[in-house]
């Protein structure tokens, strides 16, 4: 199981978790896991967000690697300029 | 995949080479957006709306269509229904539906046989507008009696009750406010304003395009992203993503406002009807009224701190408006608002909000300036009340590794204290200042990121090396892909070509922005070249008969690994190749992914200025840019991106600003009245390039392109604060407004 | 409305062409005679990307109507190098960095040469005001004064 934390703005759609334990070993597998949880979430899943794993953000890469003591945030999606 | 920085010796990494398209540039053969011509090519022109809102009744074009060469007229008519999201925002702002929603939108077009006529065509489409009422302001677009722009339009993040023009609602932080408040010795509250800028490209859009019947096309165009640009100009159009294929010119700047599309979709609906080729080029203020400035912003901060220059705490409120369109960067501005320092308790709140402007893009780091220019000039006005050393108070509640940042996970390692301390022994900071002078001084930070990527490298027949990348050269880094193949195939600089491919060449490629070109192309240049090197390897040690992994690569030549795996003199990449054909066929190397372990880039400037007590005008007198580059490849280019953005964060502050008029028109729509700086604006620009080296590049590397346009905007401020002993807390710093503060100041 | 015939000059070479009355010079430099270094970036003459000389003369050729041009001498950034053989302004700007994207170099290669023809030895705030009418966004000029500072005193101790 991994640890997953909500920034605030998604607390709410998860019953105000901050913290949320599911089951996966990739990034795509750790959002499908939420979504099944709380299905509150989808909506904001689907505008997109980025995943800190351990420091390091990841805008849109579904497949990388997620290990059970990994860090791991939700954040808003980042754009570029 | 770890680094160790420290032994880690480069050949060609970190020298000054000519860049290979310097020829080019400065003779005038480089050809940028509108220097491309087809034969058989029409030329297009765009019919813009004077209102800032209003319904298009009708319009009638029967006139326009009369005029002996115009060969084709568009409307939205002509465009696909049934767009959603974000393609369908892309699609009415590239051509008006029911509604004009800014001064400036596109609402119809033409194609003719000159530019002059498609200009006189243009008069004689007659469009009927029922003119509505307009809204230009965040907050005032935010009130309950304001003009809606869109029903609708607002995501699932918005309470119930908020006005329709209010799109996106975030939230965010951590820890307990009333307690770390509550701790402190001093608590400020104050609110900031920032006004909308332009990215001031001197390129104006242009494009070439041509779309048969059948659903192919070609397109030419400057831009920062021609992948993107397939993929909009496919939405918008109903076509399939392969079938067009763009190929980017040279770009003559982008900082982000070239991420997108105007006027490449029209070019093509005009070309589909016309059956020619069709070329638009924008003229300066349909740039400045109709492409995609930035957000302006309200926001509210409170901070505290304790007498020691501790913060305990902070808060802020962030309303920006993006235009006719959700997109506002709110969320980033609220992430990065408070990201410089480590403070336990911290809470954002951010609105996206639409008003009658046009739909906003991306300008170097985008959304970063406003936050940090009502942080900073808080974070200063709490050292000023305390009486604390401005870089001393940054050095105390700077992060670094481990620190948990503001917005959730830990920092990898940063180097924003490498930049204070280096900022704080630099002679500028202790340079004595006259009268009317002061000094400012401001930190700020932007990330960057891998993205889709795909790159090539193929050996030449002689040896040399050509490498393919999808990242257009904004600003040099050709020579900096170039350094990193040299670097790791061991070749001399001159004997890499680098090209950047179309769409029709290779994979995805996300755009040149986020500072990711020097990361993302150039970790895929270093990657494909092994995989070539793996290649070259094989070729020698089947000529020697001998195992793969018993050669190694070394300076160019293909080595047995060690005495026991043989004698043989080292082959060349030259004589491998030469004997390719014969050998298994040509070599090539070939890398894509979405990488990631990306470092982010803090700054940290001082800038030293002198108000004229008379007409308020400031003088830059010296301007100091400290600058995390993880590794700089090419210094001079790194040098230059420090350059550029403190230059542009100084005209955001000082002059840059949307001014509409009570009609909702842009009053100021040319670079005589946009003004942003000059040669005579400003004094050489001093920078220090530190290295804290990014752990997820194979050379260390953080882009660095943006980060440069953060501090100014509170840098300046702080310095003009420093020099008339007044707050001001709305940008920019105009010579009348300033003028106003001093005689206000009693 | 029928077009005007023109005869003029344009870096040593006779050119002809056809232009509307409209048509500025910069119009009939791009598009009628096949030299794309003037650049377009405003049509008001304030960003001077489209700069080049007129019988000596530094002009935005934005402002100039293509009509104007005729019987007088143009020359371009084209005009710069002689064979291959590049002026010492573009050979420093290559050196110092001075450019990023390109676009503005033209026009700030053809201004800092008529400055130099007039002025061998410019100030550092000479040169800044001299080039004040040509916008460069992407170095903040600090580059491009170190270039044509260079090439200045290069080209005083050539001469």
């Amino acid at each position: 199981m991994v640890a997953v934390n909500l920034w605030s703005g998604l607390r709410a759609l998860a019953d105000g978790q901050e913290v949320v334990e599911v089951e996966g070993e990739t990034v795509g597998q750790l959002l499908d896991a939420l979504v099944a949880a709380y299905p509150g979430l989808a909506p904001a899943m689907e505008r997109g967000v980025s995943i800190s794993v351990d420091g390091q953000i990841i805008p849109k890469n579904r497949g990388a690697k997620v290990n059970a003591d990994s860090e791991v945030f939700i954040l808003q999606r980042l754009y570029a300029g | 995949m770890a680094l160790d920085s420290d032994t880690q010796k480069f050949k060609y990494i970190g020298t000054r080479p000519d860049r290979p398209d310097g020829l080019d540039k400065v003779t005038g053969r480089a050809r940028f957006g509108a220097d491309f011509s087809m034969p058989g090519m029409l030329h297009g022109a765009i019919l813009r709306s004077p209102h800032a809102h209003a319904k298009i009744l009708k319009i009638d074009a029967t006139k326009a269509l009369a005029l002996n060469g115009v060969k084709a007229v568009v409307t939205r008519a002509d465009f696909p229904t049934g767009l959603t999201g974000e393609d369908w925002n892309i699609q009415e702002n590239v051509m008006a539906g029911e509604k004009a929603l800014y001064d400036g939108h596109a609402v119809a077009a033409v194609a003719a046989t000159s530019q002059l006529i498609a200009r006189d065509a243009l008069k004689l489409i007659e469009v009927e507008y029922e003119v509505l009422r307009h809204v230009t302001d965040v907050d005032e677009a935010m009130a309950d009696d304001a003009p809606v722009i869109r029903e609708g339009a607002a995501d699932y993040s918005v309470p119930e009750g908020m006005h329709p023009n209010i799109v996106r609602y975030m939230e965010s932080g951590r820890g307990d406010l009333e307690a770390g408040f509550a701790a402190a010795d001093l608590v400020l509250e104050q609110s900031y304003k920032t006004e909308a800028a332009h990215q001031g490209y001197i390129e104006p859009h242009a494009c070439v395009g041509q779309l048969g019947a059948d659903g192919k096309g070609e397109l030419w165009c400057c831009t920062q992203g021609h992948w993107f640009v397939r993929q909009m100009c496919t939405a918008v159009l109903g076509l399939e993503a392969t079938q067009l294929r763009v190929t980017p010119s040279e770009i003559g700047g982008g900082f982000g406002g070239k991420t997108t599309v105007f006027i490449d979709p029209v070019a093509l609906a005009l070309s589909r009807k016309a059956n020619r080729p069709v070329k638009i080029v924008m003229s300066r203020s349909e740039v400045l009224r109709a492409s995609g400035p930035t957000s302006s912003a309200s926001m509210d901060i409170k901070m505290g701190m304790t007498r020691d220059g501790k913060i305990t705490a902070a808060s802020g409120t962030f309303r920006m408006q993006g235009g006719a369109f959700p997109g506002a960067p709110v969320d980033v501005t609220t992430m990065l608002a408070f990201a410089n320092y480590d403070i336990a308790d911290v809470h954002h709140i951010g609105f996206d909000v639409m008003t009658n402007r046009p739909k906003q893009a991306a300008y170097r780091a985008p959304g970063a300036p406003m936050g940090a220019f009502a942080v900073e000039s808080m974070l200063d006005e709490l050292c000023r009340q305390l009486r604390l050393d401005p870089i001393d108070t940054r050095l105390k509640n700077a992060v670094k590794e481990g620190t948990r940042a503001t917005f959730g996970p830990k920092f990898p390692p940063v180097g924003l204290i490498e930049t204070l301390e280096a900022a704080k022994a630099h002679p500028q900071y202790n340079t004595p200042l006259g009268p009317n002078q002061g000094r400012g001084v401001a930190s700020g930070y932007w990330m960057n990121w891998g993205g889709e990527t795909s790159a090539s490298v193929a050996i030449g027949e002689d040896g040399t090396v050509q490498v393919s990348i999808g990242t257009p050269d904004i600003g040099g880094s050709r020579a900096s892909m170039a350094l990193m193949a040299a670097e790791a195939f061991g070749v001399p600089y001159d004997n890499v070509r680098v090209n950047i491919a179309d769409t029709g060449t290779l994979g995805i490629n996300e755009p040149t922005h986020g500072s990711r070109a020097t990361f993302a192309s150039g970790l895929a240049t270093v990657e494909a070249a092994k995989e070539a090197i793996g290649k070259l390897c094989k070729r020698a040690a089947d000529k020697w008969g001998i195992d793969a992994e018993a050669v190694t690569w070394e300076d160019g030549f293909a080595k047995p690994s060690g005495p026991n795996a043989g004698e043989f003199p080292p082959l060349s990449i030259a004589e491998i190749a030469a004997e390719m054909g014969s050998t298994g066929g040509p070599i090539s190397g070939h890398f894509e992914s979405s990488p990631d372990g990306f470092g982010g880039s803090f700054g940290t400037h001082i800038v030293d200025l002198e108000v004229d007590p008379e007409t308020g005008r400031s003088t830059i007198l010296r301007y100091l840019v400290v600058q995390d580059a993880g590794k700089a490849i090419h210094p001079a280019y790194v040098e230059g991106q420090f350059q550029g953005g403190a230059v542009q964060g100084i005209g955001w502050a000082l002059n840059e600003e949307y001014i509409y008029g009570a009609d909702g028109r842009l009053q100021n729509p040319i670079f005589l009245d946009y003004r942003v700086p000059v040669a005579s604006d400003l004094p050489m620009i001093d920078t220090i390039i530190v290295e804290v080296p990014n752990p997820g590049h194979p050379y260390g590397v953080r882009g660095v392109g943006e980060t440069g346009i953060t501090p100014p905007l509170p840098a300046v401020a702080n310095a003009v604060r420093d020099a008339i002993g007044v707050r001001m807390t709305q940008l920019p710093l105009t010579p009348p407004r300033v003028l106003a503060a001093i005689k206000g100041r009693g | 409305m029928s077009k005007i015939h023109v005869t003029t000059t344009v870096n040593g070479d006779e050119v002809e062409y056809l232009c509307d009355p409209r048509e500025t010079l910069l119009d009939c430099l791009r598009d009628r005679v096949g030299l794309t270094g003037a650049k377009e970036g405003c049509g008001t003459g304030d960003c001077g990307a489209c700069s080049v000389t007129l019988d000596g003369r530094l002009v935005c050729s934005c402002l100039v109507l293509g009509a104007e041009a005729e019987g007088k001498e143009v020359t371009t950034i084209e005009g710069m190098a002689t064979g291959d053989t590049l002026h010492p302004l573009q050979r420093k700007f290559i050196e110092h960095a001075a450019l990023q994207c390109g676009i503005c170099t033209p026009g700030i290669l053809v201004a800092a040469k008529a400055l130099l023809e007039k002025n061998p030895d410019p100030t550092e705030t000479e040169m800044r005001y001299w080039l004040a009418g040509n916008l460069c966004r992407c170095t903040g000029y600090d580059k491009i004064i170190r270039a044509v500072m260079d090439a200045a005193q290069e080209m005083r101790e050539a001469s």
